[in-house]
């Protein structure tokens, strides 16, 4: 038995009061956890998905609606642009890339994202097994796709309408899986990328050959060729025999307004794209071209920095204040602290004049003292750092848009060992004052007047 | 060091007064190895301050006691404080056990405090010499009086320390418990050769003490 051993056996013999206080505390340092994981791994996500794009061009609308849709694959789209948007940008001499995406389809839930290779290699993507898409219908897959639907190379499986997975199926046009990603820890994980044209033609236009290269602009050049052709009277047939309007009712109901054509619906015939994503190839660009574009066209231009800027801050004033609250809760959780230790050691006064006879020196009763509210905050935040990350585990589980964000609770952040040694050194702080009654306390006077 | 035949307790001219009215005026006397003293005296003699300056809690306004050898007032507090947790084992009337710890779990802090480590087997020893084997993981809550009297000897004796101090420890006892109690600490003083000393103004002690010496009331100033 040593003093350690007895400021254990002090809190385990007050178990009631220990317990509450541990309570208080673990509540605060899990709102805490959960605020870090939270913050730092959307920021974090949000920057990694849209790393290398500048600007994303769509359909006029919300900015930030164009940006989630387009970059985090986290809302619905817009609406669609005219595919001639493609070669204009890829005209434009400060524009480096432009990657145009296709959105419309799903499948169990996971986007069917029509692109182009360039598309994966934005993100650093490397294929695990197979081999790039290079015709209609073959499809790519992320690795959470893979992993959390099971399918493999050679499989096929047919495309829902709508983005949610609830819509009509695809039926006649099945994709085939030719390739599964590593995993990269972005947005690519959890989608299924094809050509464009896969998407034109599940909608029941004769898409034109898409050779999968996004170097090769002459490809794009045939779409305009072969317009004529994907827009012809039995394409609009077959495509509303897909019973695309109801369709839209099943599957985007709560998106009613913001629910697009799909990429391949032409409103005015023409072929259509969802969004292209911009990469400058001179600052200039970012000068000149969203300006151009908003104003001049009938199409929209939102840069991701900007609009995830300006989301953070509205969610910062949000977690500004529960981090104010849990702070407010750690302080209290620390006066609770202190006031249970310092009623306990007026009780328990006799017994420190005690540990003074049997020869405990004050500093060393001291130390124990302080020792015991470090317990008690050690505890508190241990178990706070657990149940923080037993919710954010609960909650990416729970909530599917949560664990596409890719919310995790298997990560741990630095910010945590600061929150854990600031509610251990307010514990400390806490039991200062009590323990310092040591170093005064008479013993004699004190065996005399405590029985 | 000591040897033998030198005291270990050696009280010289010992008197302490609080706001200038003595409390305690105590008689010369010397204690050797082994030797067991009764110390009566009617309440309010200055039992518990002879015992309080005896183990060092309190510095006497004249006099002097020694304990092996050393003048207890004229060391500085640690060293006070190491000697008393080397030498002396005191048993109090309150018992002053501590409540969130077992009687085994007092009897291992006190040993520590005192040794810097611990003898599980002398403890089992001890607990069982007191009779208190069946009660070892009991709180001091949940013991009778007798047992938490024998438990408070037992801690007091665990260190083998040289001198074992009792204030008043049969004060609150019937007949049968007093003698019983007495005669615990003289016979486990006896086994660890320590020497005892007993401030009590229980008479019913006298008989079960070869030496006594008594403390009278001092005498207040007209």
């Amino acid at each position: 038995m040593t003093l350690a051993g007895l400021s254990l056996a002090y809190l385990k013999d007050r178990a009631l009061n220990t317990a509450l206080n541990i309570l208080l505390l673990t509540l605060s340092v899990a709102t805490l956890v959960i605020l870090v994981l939270f913050s730092s791994q959307l920021a974090e996500r949000f920057e990694r998905d849209a790393q290398g794009i500048d600007l994303v061009v769509g359909a006029k609308g919300s900015p930030l609606q164009l940006i989630l849709s387009s970059i985090y694959q986290v809302d619905v789209p817009t609406g669609n642009i005219p595919l001639a948007t493609v070669d204009l940008l890829r005209a434009d001499p400060t524009v480096a890339e432009v990657i145009p995406l296709a959105l419309g389809d799903s499948f169990r839930g996971y986007r069917i994202v029509g692109t182009e290779p360039a598309y994966v290699e934005n993100f650093g993507g490397v294929l695990a097994q197979g081999q790039m898409f290079a015709a209609d219908y073959q499809a790519v897959i992320g690795a959470q796709v893979a992993r959390e639907t099971g399918a493999g190379l050679g499989q096929k499986f047919v495309g829902s309408h709508g983005l949610s997975g609830d819509g009509h199926d695809h039926e006649e046009t099945p994709y085939e899986v030719v390739g599964i990603l590593a995993p990269t820890g972005t947005v690519l994980d959890r989608l299924i990328v094809t050509p464009v044209g896969s998407i034109w033609a599940a909608h029941g236009f004769a898409a034109p050959p898409v050779e999968g290269d996004a170097e090769d602009h002459d490809d794009h050049a045939g779409h305009d060729a072969d317009h004529d052709h994907d827009h012809d009277g039995d394409g609009h047939q077959d495509h509303a025999a897909h019973d695309h309007e109801d369709g839209h009712e099943d599957g985007h109901d709560e998106h009613a307004e913001a629910e697009p054509e799909h990429a391949a619906h032409a409103g005015g015939g023409d072929l259509e794209v969802t969004a292209l994503l911009i990469k400058y190839r001179s600052s200039m660009a970012a000068v000149r071209l969203p300006n151009f574009i908003n104003k001049q066209t009938e199409l929209q231009a939102a840069a991701p920095a900007v609009e995830m800027t300006r989301l953070l801050s509205l969610l910062g004033v949000g977690i500004d204040a529960v981090r104010a609250f849990a702070i407010l809760l750690m302080a209290t959780s620390g006066l609770s602290i202190f006031v249970a230790l310092y009623s306990a050691l007026r009780q328990r006064e006799g017994d420190m004049a005690m540990l003074r006879v049997m020869g405990a020196r004050p500093g060393a009763i001291f130390g124990h003292i302080v020792l015991e509210g470090v317990l008690l905050a050690a505890a508190g935040a241990l178990l706070g750092v657990a149940v923080g990350h037993a919710v954010v585990a609960a909650s990416a589980a729970s909530f599917p848009q949560l664990r596409d964000m890719g919310l995790t609770a298997a990560r741990f952040e630095t910010a945590e060992l600061v929150i854990v040694m600031a509610a251990i050194g307010m514990g400390a702080l806490a039991a200062l004052i009590p323990a310092l009654k040591v170093f005064r306390v008479d013993i004699a006077k004190t065996l005399a007047d405590t029985r | 060091m000591t040897t033998p035949a030198e005291p270990l307790i050696e009280v010289r001219d010992l008197r302490h007064e609080i706001d200038g009215r003595c409390v305690m005026a105590a008689p010369a006397f010397a204690a050797v190895r082994g030797e067991h003293t009764l110390l009566l005296g009617p309440s309010g003699s200055g039992k518990t301050t002879l015992i309080n300056v005896i183990t060092g809690l309190i510095t006497p306004t004249s006099g002097e006691v020694r304990i092996a050898g050393q003048v207890m007032s004229a060391l500085p507090a640690a060293q006070r404080d190491q000697l008393r947790r080397r030498t002396i084992g005191v048993v109090f009337q309150t018992l002053r056990l501590i409540g969130a710890l077992s009687v085994r779990q007092n009897l291992a802090l006190a040993q520590r405090l005192a040794l810097g480590q611990n003898d599980s087997a002398a403890i089992e020893s001890l607990i069982a010499q007191v009779g208190l084997t069946h009660r070892a993981d009991a709180r001091p809550r949940e013991l009778s009086q007798g047992e938490g009297q024998r438990a408070a000897i037992a801690r007091a004796l665990c260190a083998k320390p040289a001198i074992v101090v009792a204030d008043e420890p049969t004060s609150a006892l019937d007949d049968a418990n007093a003698i019983a109690m007495s005669d615990l600490l003289l016979a486990t003083a006896e086994a660890t050769g320590a020497t005892l000393l007993i401030a009590t103004h229980d008479n019913r002690l006298r008989a079960r003490f070869d030496r006594t010496l008594t403390l009278a009331t001092p005498q207040v100033a007209a």
